[in-house]
């Protein structure tokens, strides 16, 4: 239980009504049952409500049923991440009550369908236990039909209940997301809903209800970071896109399948990953800025073609979204391990730009940001996303869509003369001039991997091969010459500075969050780096005021010790102080973890 | 991009034809004698014959000896990796309706490292135009075992001579789903530039198994179908049926050297025209709708 849950829900039992400002429900049971829908509903009241949210869900790697989780935090203040620890089990089933009891705070709730569960007499003294037949009161709701699927729904009503939360809000939902399935299923819902609030928990439980939002700024969207991914390309000006499907990335390619052609765009799915990436860049040749994407295996498929790209110079965005590796390796779970490839990942010299979001919210700006890059650059630029931040859901305010929506259509207006791969410009920048372009002067780019001279033509000089290797070196040096440094989260100066990246910074955040109201002997602040190919150039600085630098990454501390992207910031800046917190269980970080890690090494530093 | 360029120059009205002269750019690299140089001369007579805007000719390749082909044209090309170059060619056709897009390459980037891409870029039917160089050996990397290698040819992989049966060109492409197959060869002007045309013409996938000698690794290859060198040249039949799938199978059955022409075409939808249905249905009903509006439709959704 992380020290913000203690203050803001209390002692269970003490007082009936009482007011909350956030809130940890654990759902468990088996996919079937409907637990990510509830879990849904839940997190999209909570962001029609002004409050912020954040879930964390597994999805059971089994095609159907399989015990399945949806934890979801709702607070009417500032939610960094998913929650140590729940406050409340919704339990299902025996192994959803047994497997799942480890993750409640003491002193903390049970909600347990009475129908499947047996209370555990050693547990029953340290958490609420509160049974409801939810099966056979659902069948009973609605007419007979026993659906297992009404139970969930029930169970949303008993939760609506307990919580105070908005009636006429949720009604609002399952009518736009039932009315359109016919009458009946519309029906059963609400009856299902209806029996679950009228429910008499009576003195079994107290109810709560939150206090008021304290963010009220702007309408707020709900989705998931691999929605908000998807929608940023299309904001950005992306219509052409090819992919092959792999967990977690697939989600992406079908909505972009689905919503491309809406914009007069379209997206392949082709035979593999090579297919994918070479499609793309082919559209991206063709003018605009094309994307493809892929998961673990995917990628390493993809590098030849990315390779020809950085040579080429076509702009391309690549979605990594990260899972558990190497090979197989662990589909459904998360990892922030490919950095190296995604950095390094090329035979040759072949500098790419490599950004990652570090939430859902995120997702979207950096979306933008990379399809802006790659098209200025005329360089691949990745998305380095990851399974946590895909799979779960946030509210976060509305993009101001009418000014970010950018429309990025080839231009083919006649050029007196081009070279594609021009040595003079200092930056090392050479625009891309599409197929269609006519050339006045007769003389036509080819854009190839052979190495080149300034036409497109090959040219093995040693002269040729050096000027070229650092005009495209160049451009990423130009490119990090304009990257803001990342905001400072707590003092701006002091003994521990958190590098987070990606989904780790939800915790880090939170962890400095946490270490400040501690009574501690050193200071915690904490940056987060969107982006990690290249870095801004200025980071050496920020990274000099500080005495301890960990950097906080979910992947292998390696052979030597330092995770992927404490490795690159080691040999960046030759700085003993850059050391890693790192970890492979598959999970995202609790802040309990990173304030543990914090502490332990603090002691032995203080002690050293 | 280029904006300061583009300001200034008025695109010029009335254009002089395109001629071969305007066509060729670097010198080609090939040995003298290599088959690709007919090819090459036919792509130059193609393009001046139809006299497409020069600008809209974009030329793709691969790699191989045979994929050096953009480099010899004067138009928009790329030169691309080992084997892909129909996925990025299908990228350039889906996305640009308004481009001839032509891919040259050779057997083992066709059907060895390629041959997953050609089966399926045939088997969706993205218009384009392939040709097949097609010498029987690896020429660039100098004496492999192709997939079209006869069983007994001697490469620096199979020095005993080659064990693995080769694949059937004929065969495999009529079974991909290509909507048009051809064969022909380099030795035989009028028929390449018949079988160019006729390619050019089709509105989908469609592909020429070009016979073409590398005189360096493979010589003689293909005397047995070159008159001239007391072979024999058979045009396919001119009763045989080109809708009929099994009677081009039988076509493609005979040993060499076999038939030359036109084994199989038909009129399937494009993939080009497929997803541009699919854009029109979908787009129907945000006509006039600015991009930020249709997706602010998507945003509500999510509230
Ligand atoms: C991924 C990859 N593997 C291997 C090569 C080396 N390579 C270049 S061309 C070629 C074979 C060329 O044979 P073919 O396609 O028949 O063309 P030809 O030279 O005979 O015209 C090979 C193996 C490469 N360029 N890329
Ligand atoms: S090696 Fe063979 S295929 Fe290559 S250019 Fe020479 S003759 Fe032609
Ligand atoms: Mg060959």
């Amino acid at each position: 239980m992380s020290e913000q849950t203690v203050s803001a829900s209390g002692e269970p039992g003490s007082r009936p009504g009482r007011s909350i400002s956030e809130i940890v429900i654990r759902i468990a049971g088996n996919s079937q049952d409907g637990i990510q829908s509830i879990g849904g509903f839940l997190a999209r009241l909570a962001g029609r409500s002004e409050q912020e949210v954040m879930t964390f869900m597994t999805i059971p790697s089994t095609i159907s049923g399989g015990p399945s989780v949806f934890q979801v935090r709702i607070g009417s203040g500032e939610v960094l991440s998913a929650g140590d620890e729940a406050d409340v089990l919704l339990a299902f089933y025996q192994h959803s009550y047994e497997g799942h009891i480890a993750h409640l705070r003491e002193g903390g709730i049970v909600l347990y369908d009475s129908d499947h569960v047996t209370v555990n007499e050693e547990w029953a003294g340290r958490f609420s236990h509160v049974g409801v037949a939810i099966s056979s009161l659902t069948i009973e709701a609605i007419g007979g039909t026993a659906k297992d699927k009404g139970k969930n729904i029930f169970a949303l009503g008993l939760l609506a209940k307990v919580f105070g939360l908005d009636t006429n809000k949720l009604l609002k939902l399952m009518d736009e997301r039932f009315g359109g399935k016919g009458e009946g299923v519309l029906q059963n819902a609400l009856n299902a809903y209806h029996a679950g609030y009228a429910y008499e928990v009576g003195d079994l439980l107290e109810t709560f209800h939150f206090l008021d939002s304290t963010r009220r700024d702007k309408d707020q969207v709900v989705c998931s970071g691999n929605e908000s991914l998807a929608y940023g390309l299309i904001a950005a000006g992306v219509r052409f896109g090819a992919g092959y499907p792999i967990t977690p990335w697939s989600d992406i390619m079908e909505l972009l399948r689905r919503e491309l052609p809406k914009y007069g765009g379209m997206f392949i799915q082709c035979e593999d990953e090579i297919a994918s990436v070479s499609m793309a860049i082919g559209a991206s040749y063709s003018g605009g800025v094309a994307v493809t994407g892929s998961s673990g295996p995917g990628i390493s498929l993809k590098s030849e073609a990315i390779g020809w790209a950085v040579m080429a110079e076509i702009p391309l965005v690549i979605c990594n979204i990260q899972r558990g590796g190497p090979s197989t390796g662990l589909p459904t779970s998360v990892e922030q391990s490919d950095l190296n490839i995604a950095c390094f990942g090329g035979h040759g010299d072949s500098p790419r730009v490599v950004l990652a979001p570090r939430d859902v919210e995120d997702c979207f700006y950096t979306a933008m940001e990379a399809v802006r890059i790659a098209r200025q650059y005329s360089v691949p630029v990745f998305i380095l996303s990851d399974q946590a931040i895909a799979t779960r859901i946030e509210a976060f305010a509305e993009p101001d869509l009418s000014a970010l929506c950018e429309e990025i259509g080839p231009d083919f207006t006649p050029v007196p003369t081009h070279r594609p791969y021009d040595l003079s410009p200092e930056d090392g920048v050479s625009p891309h001039v599409p197929p269609g372009t006519r050339i006045l002067d007769g003389k036509y780019p080819v854009v190839t991997g052979l190495e080149h001279d300034e036409m497109g033509h090959p040219s093995g000089a040693p002269k040729m091969h050096m000027a070229m290797t650092a005009k495209r070196r160049r451009k990423l040096q130009k490119l990090a010459s304009e990257l803001p440094l990342p905001e400072i989260q707590g003092p701006d100066s002091g003994d521990v500075l958190l590098v987070g990246w990606g989904s780790t910074w939800g915790p880090v955040s939170e962890a400095v969050n946490v270490a400040a109201t501690r009574d501690s002997s050193f200071t915690v602040s904490a940056v987060n780096m969107r982006h990690l190919n290249p870095m801004p150039e200025k980071l050496g600085d920020l990274f000099d005021r500080f005495q301890n630098i960990y950097v906080v990454e979910t992947n292998d501390g390696g052979i030597y010790g330092y995770g992927q992207l404490c490795m690159i910031l080691r040999a960046r800046f030759c700085n003993p102080k850059i050391q890693g917190i790192n970890k492979t269980d598959g999970l995202t970080f609790k802040v309990r973890e990173i304030l543990d890690a914090v502490s332990d090494r603090m002691a032995l530093a203080i002690t050293a | 991009m280029n904006d300061q360029n583009k300001s200034a120059v008025a695109e010029p009205q009335d254009r002089a034809p395109v001629t071969k002269k305007d066509l060729t750019a670097d010198h080609p690299t090939w040995c003298p004698g290599c088959g690709d140089f007919s090819v090459l001369a036919f792509y130059y007579k193609l393009l001046t014959k139809r006299q497409v805007p020069h600008e809209n000719v974009t030329t793709v390749a691969g790699i191989g000896c045979s994929s050096r082909f953009p480099y010899f044209v004067q138009a928009h090309g790329a030169h691309f990796i080992h084997g892909r170059a129909l996925a990025f060619a299908s990228g350039v056709s889906l996305s640009r309706p308004d481009l001839h897009v032509f891919v040259f390459g050779g057997d083992g980037d066709a059907f060895s490292i390629g041959g997953n891409h050609l089966n399926h870029t045939a088997r969706r039917n993205i218009k384009m135009t392939y040709v097949i160089m097609d010498n029987y050996v690896y020429g660039l990397t100098k004496k492999q075992t192709s997939p079209t290698s006869p069983i007994g040819f001697k490469s620096k992989t199979d020095t005993w001579g080659a064990k693995d049966r080769p694949i059937n060109p004929m065969k495999q492409l009529i079974s991909s789903g290509a909507t048009f197959v051809a064969r022909t060869t380099h030795t035989n002007p009028n028929h390449l530039m018949a079988m160019m045309e006729a390619a050019m013409d089709h509105d989908g996938f469609s592909v020429i198994e070009c016979l073409s000698e590398c005189v360096e690794f493979y010589p003689g290859a293909f005397d047995k179908s070159n008159p001239r060198k007391g072979g024999e040249f058979h045009e396919v039949p001119a009763d045989h049926d080109v809708t009929d799938e099994f009677a081009a199978y039988r076509l493609a059955a005979e040993p060499f050297p076999g038939y030359f022409g036109i084994f199989y075409k038909v009129n399937e939808p494009t993939k080009n025209k497929n997803e541009a249905d699919i854009i029109k249905a979908s787009s129907a009903k945000f006509v006039g709708r600015k991009p930020a509006e249709i997706l602010q439709q998507s945003f509500n959704r999510m509230k």
